[in-house]
């Protein structure tokens, strides 16, 4: 594409900011790199505004949660119409209290995305305007999208578990034929062998709990 | 936080004194179940505030429980109406990952159908907005002509909607012998009715006087506030993924790219990226994609329909990120794969989403009747905001 490639621009990062910019990850799928979270808003105000680089849209805003290392990723991707130029970068937030700041104030796209963020990884974003629940309803408890996320089992007080349809069927059908069973089964015992035969011939209507 | 709550933080403490109008989420005008939370001075909005999330289905964290084939049919469901778009998508993004090439025949029936969708989607796009405004006959024309795009896609994978046509590495079916002349007969057809349609509402008085200079969108703005697709393009910005970043089939199509300029007419107060500007730009882009279609239907290249794929699509560890043109803007995935079966994060970043941002911002001073034609112009649907 025309425009810098990733390398280009990584390189303009490193001279200007020196260690607040991480290496680039290796070049095979899509390359990316770390910024640190307390200059994220300094170095994309610069990915911004810099000429060569005019980053003027923030393409994607999204996270990845990573309980193995404690830690929550927000993955940034940038696009500029001037030069047609990419750039991914991520932050890495601790997964106790996952701070960062908001780039609403340079693209006003973060606000709904980090507001999604906020929603479904639990990511604090500070300046962030508007920072409320977006997708989940406003009383939700939890984060939906991390790892650890146990499913509530209901809302408001509406269960959404139930036994699986087929197990209902058999246990139905198990007891109809106990029932039926019991019934029919006289209390001497003494004729109970001829009178057996006959809750065989009771009409199941689900035909699967006989295999 | 509650409705209480967040009228004092929209709207100013004393807007309890004002009307407080809930527009949604069941509304036949909101494009989906979206809910509007508007203070309006009589007939005059202040600001209107989007509240979202009644469609949310949980796609993205789905997408992290089933395996990466069986994720297909979950992608048309992130979109209904442009469903292949959205099938692409993740197939381009996993393919990515796998590092497939994929054979030509199967890429120029992915941008058949993809088109067909795009013209498809348009159409419902086009006749809910005149249907919204109020001119509710050019609706069931538009529907009409979507009836035989249906027939064509569902002759083509079985389905009318939701198509789960795209497979990771193809295709899943090949075109059946007879469907290329009835494609190309419907494509003179079709070409026909973007005439008439124009005829019916595009230059009709009122709804050009109900558009023009309507709700209009800078081109900073658009790009600053994350607007895709033909709202970008209806602001004036010149970029189309399919021209400018191409994937699959499309560096070997030829077709122009529609652009807002004031199409309403500076003498009615049009502006460019103005209400009927997007409008006006998919009717452009409905007769852009027959011009595709027309060309991939005359190159169709022989061959497979699907790249060999191993039996469990496990790719290495890494991530990819592809980006479409799909019918709403540029619908980018953002796939994460660990190693397994199984995708460790899935993320559809939608043109729809971005849209909704907005709306906030634009619709200070209009009317309601305005809000609604300000949503329709946008062509926002509530699947895409919620996945």
């Amino acid at each position: 594409m025309p425009g810098l490639t990733f390398e280009q621009i990584h390189q303009k990062l490193v001279e200007k900011f020196g260690d607040a910019v991480g290496l680039l990850s290796p070049p095979k799928k899509d390359p990316f790199c770390v910024f640190a979270a307390p200059r994220l808003r300094e170095i994309c105000r610069f990915l911004k505004d810099a000429p060569e680089l005019y980053f003027d849209f923030l393409e994607d805003l999204t996270a990845t949660d990573h309980p193995k290392d404690n830690l929550i990723r927000v993955v940034y991707h940038f696009y500029s119409y001037r030069h047609r130029h990419l750039f991914i970068a991520k932050v890495e937030l601790d997964r106790k209290d996952p701070q960062v700041d908001s780039l609403e104030p340079l693209w006003k796209a973060a606000n709904w995305m980090e507001r999604e963020v906020f929603d479904l990884f639990g990511v604090t974003f500070k300046g962030h305007p508007d920072l409320r629940r977006i997708l989940m309803p406003d009383d939700w408890v939890g984060t939906p999208l991390r790892k650890d996320y146990v499913e509530a089992g209901g809302y408001l007080g509406i269960s959404n578990v139930r036994d699986n349809p087929l197990d209902l069927y058999l246990n139905m059908d198990r007891q109809v034929r106990a029932e039926k069973a019991a019934a029919e089964a006289p209390p001497a015992p003494s004729t109970a062998p001829a009178l057996a035969a006959a809750p065989t011939a009771s009409p199941a209507p689900e035909h699967k709990a006989e295999s | 936080m509650s409705l209480d709550q967040l009228i004092i933080t929209k709207f100013g403490a004393d807007a309890d004194h004002e009307m407080i109008l809930n527009m949604g989420p069941q509304h036949p005008s909101t494009h989906g179940v979206i809910n509007f939370v508007v203070q309006a001075d009589g007939e005059v909005m202040r600001k209107a505030v989007p509240q979202v999330g009644y469609l949310h289905r949980a796609i993205e964290k789905i997408g992290e429980i089933v395996t990466y084939p069986g994720f297909m049919p979950y992608t048309d469901r992130i979109d209904y109406l442009a469903a292949m778009f959205a099938n692409e998508g993740y197939a381009l993004a996993v393919e990515k990952l796998l590092g497939l090439q994929i054979p030509p025949r199967a890429q120029y029936l992915r941008a058949i159908s993809c088109e067909l969708n795009r013209v498809a989607s348009h159409l419902v796009s086009l006749g809910t907005m005149a249907m919204d405004i109020g001119a509710v006959t050019p609706f069931p024309y538009a529907l009409r002509e979507r009836e035989s795009i249906n027939d064509l896609l569902e002759a083509l994978c079985g389905a009318r909607l939701t198509y789960n046509y795209h497979r990771i590495g193809g295709v899943a079916f090949d075109m059946p012998d007879d469907w290329m002349p009835l494609c190309r007969k419907w494509l003179d057809h079709f070409e026909k009715i973007l005439g008439e349609w124009d005829r019916l509402i595009s230059f009709s008085e009122i709804f050009v006087e109900r558009l023009a200079g309507m709700a209009t969108i800078p081109a900073e703005m658009a790009i600053n506030y994350g607007l895709v697709g033909p709202n970008l393009r209806a602001s004036g910005v010149d970029f189309d993924l399919r021209r400018d970043e191409p994937y699959g089939a499309y560096p070997d199509f030829k077709f122009e790219v529609p652009i807002g300029k004031a199409y309403a007419g500076s003498h009615r107060g049009g502006q460019i990226g103005d209400c009927y500007d997007r409008f006006y730009c998919r009717v452009l882009e409905c007769r852009q994609s027959i011009e595709i279609v027309r060309q991939a239907l005359d190159r169709f290249p022989p061959g497979e329909f699907m790249a060999k794929v191993p039996r469990k699509i496990k790719p290495e560890v890494g991530e990819a990120q592809s980006r479409i043109e799909a019918a709403r803007g540029e619908m980018a995935y953002y796939v994460v794969s660990d190693g397994g079966e199984r995708a460790y994060r899935v993320r559809a970043r939608t043109g729809s989403f971005l849209a909704m941002g907005i709306i906030e911002e634009v619709s200070q001073g209009l009317m309601i009747a305005d809000l609604v034609a300000l949503i329709a112009s946008l062509d926002v649907v509530a699947p895409e905001i919620d996945r």
